[in-house]
């Protein structure tokens, strides 16, 4: 009984210095002047971590919006409302499904090949090797994956919310047959740019620093085996979704819950 | 390191379509117009009951948008609503001192907005004048009490 008492305890113990730890890797490696060369290992970190995502985000973002037209019509057609598809579509992804998913698929992505890559290098050695030659291994290796993420991820919840749109557009106007001028008219007459798009980008900015900062941290924080490896990108990509999700209600409840 | 050109192409390339993607997102989805701020005067009416009027609303005249509620208020020395107008520059003083406003209804279950019909008067509104005549939005329990009230006088 009191061992299970004082396991639970080690377990709290571990977790904030697990917490701690996070808190100063992040503040070591976020902080620093880029140098000429800090720059081209940024724009490496780019292509890899953003160019290369926008496959899986734009054919999601295509999808996303396709469906949201087809059941959004369904169910405004019965109250003969079914010309503010395009408002609900908008608001629907500019609000919180663009930065929501975008956040996922990229934590799902990127994150994951993050974590693995950085938490090989410290499996097979890399990290401590660069630690001996004087090389700073967070600003090297870790820096340039975290601002390529903050970055990356805005970008691409932007090209998730415009593929949405067209989707939507696709569907309700070509094939079911709303009309077109009330589609972007209704949308336009709703949709305000500080208060939805403004907050949905502050939204995925949010979403951007917290996958990132999970990825690259249980890479560098892991046991150096390929067990270790394994278990790490699965919390990456666990600890990444829930933090997604639970911050996601947080920031709508700050943003849109207090209703004027 | 070998140097891509194609890698930085590449990056270049997602970075513009991800500023284009907002200008777009502005543009055509939340309707961001270029409008000189400085091209807008004010008016104020007063409503006994505002119904579902939120700020932003469109103001029109004869069914053209001609500005926006830019604030409603509680006015205190008459315990009725305050609306503050922002109508467009060019129709500075040429709305007569009689011109009504009404708050309608888009639709049957649509958003509230306000219309503004001129009168006759010669003399005419200037910025931060007050709109006298006004008409209330239609409260539907209000109407109901009339038609109810009318039926059992009958």
């Amino acid at each position: 009984m009191i061992s299970r008492i004082a396991h639970l305890g080690r377990r709290g113990c571990e977790l904030l210095e697990a917490l701690g730890r996070a808190g100063i890797f992040m503040a070591q490696s976020a902080i620093g002047v880029p140098s000429r060369e800090g720059w081209y290992l940024w724009l490496r970190q780019m292509h890899f971590v953003g160019v290369l995502s926008l496959a899986i985000v734009l054919v999601s973002g295509l999808f996303i919006g396709m469906v949201l037209a087809l059941q959004g019509y369904t169910i405004l057609v019965d109250f003969g409302a079914e010309q503010a598809l395009g408002q609900m579509v908008a608001l629907s992804l500019l609000r919180e499904l663009a930065p929501v998913v975008a956040a996922l698929l990229f934590a799902g992505r990127a994150g994951s090949a993050l974590t693995a890559e950085i938490g090989l290098m410290k499996a097979t050695e890399q990290l401590t090797s660069m630690e001996m030659i004087g090389v700073d291994p967070l600003r090297r290796v870790v820096a340039p994956r975290l601002w390529a993420g903050f970055v990356a991820l805005p970008l691409l919840t932007i090209g998730f919310s415009v593929v949405g749109v067209y989707g939507g557009y696709l569907v309700g106007v070509e094939w079911l047959g709303v009309f077109e001028g009330s589609y972007w008219g209704n949308m336009q007459a709703s949709v305000d740019f500080v208060g939805d798009i403004g907050n949905g980008m502050v939204k995925s900015l949010v979403f951007a620093v917290v996958v990132t900062w999970i990825a690259v941290f249980q890479g560098y924080d892991l046991v150096p085996t390929s067990e270790g490896i394994s278990r790490a990108t699965t919390r990456t990509v666990v600890y990444s979704s829930l933090a997604v999700l639970g911050l996601d209600f947080v920031l709508t409840a700050m943003m849109f819950g207090g209703l004027s | 390191m070998k140097r891509s050109k194609m890698m930085e192409l590449g990056v270049g390339l997602f970075m513009l379509a991800g500023i284009l993607g907002l200008v777009f997102l502005g543009l055509r989805v939340s309707g961001l117009t270029f409008q000189a701020s400085g091209d807008t005067f004010r008016l104020e009416a007063n409503f006994a009951n505002i119904g579902g009027l939120k700020p932003r609303a469109r103001v029109t005249m004869a069914g053209v948008t001609v500005g926006r509620v830019s604030a409603i208020e509680l006015d205190t020395d008459w315990y009725d609503a305050r609306v503050i107008l922002e109508l467009d520059g060019d129709l500075e003083g040429r709305l007569s001192r009689d011109t009504t406003a009404a708050i309608l209804t888009a639709g049957l279950l649509g958003e509230q907005y306000i219309g503004i019909t001129v009168g006759g008067d010669p003399e005419t509104l200037a910025d931060g004048d007050t709109i006298r005549d006004t008409q209330s939005a239609v409260v539907l329990e209000e109407l109901i009490q009339q038609f109810l009230s009318n039926m059992i006088s009958d």
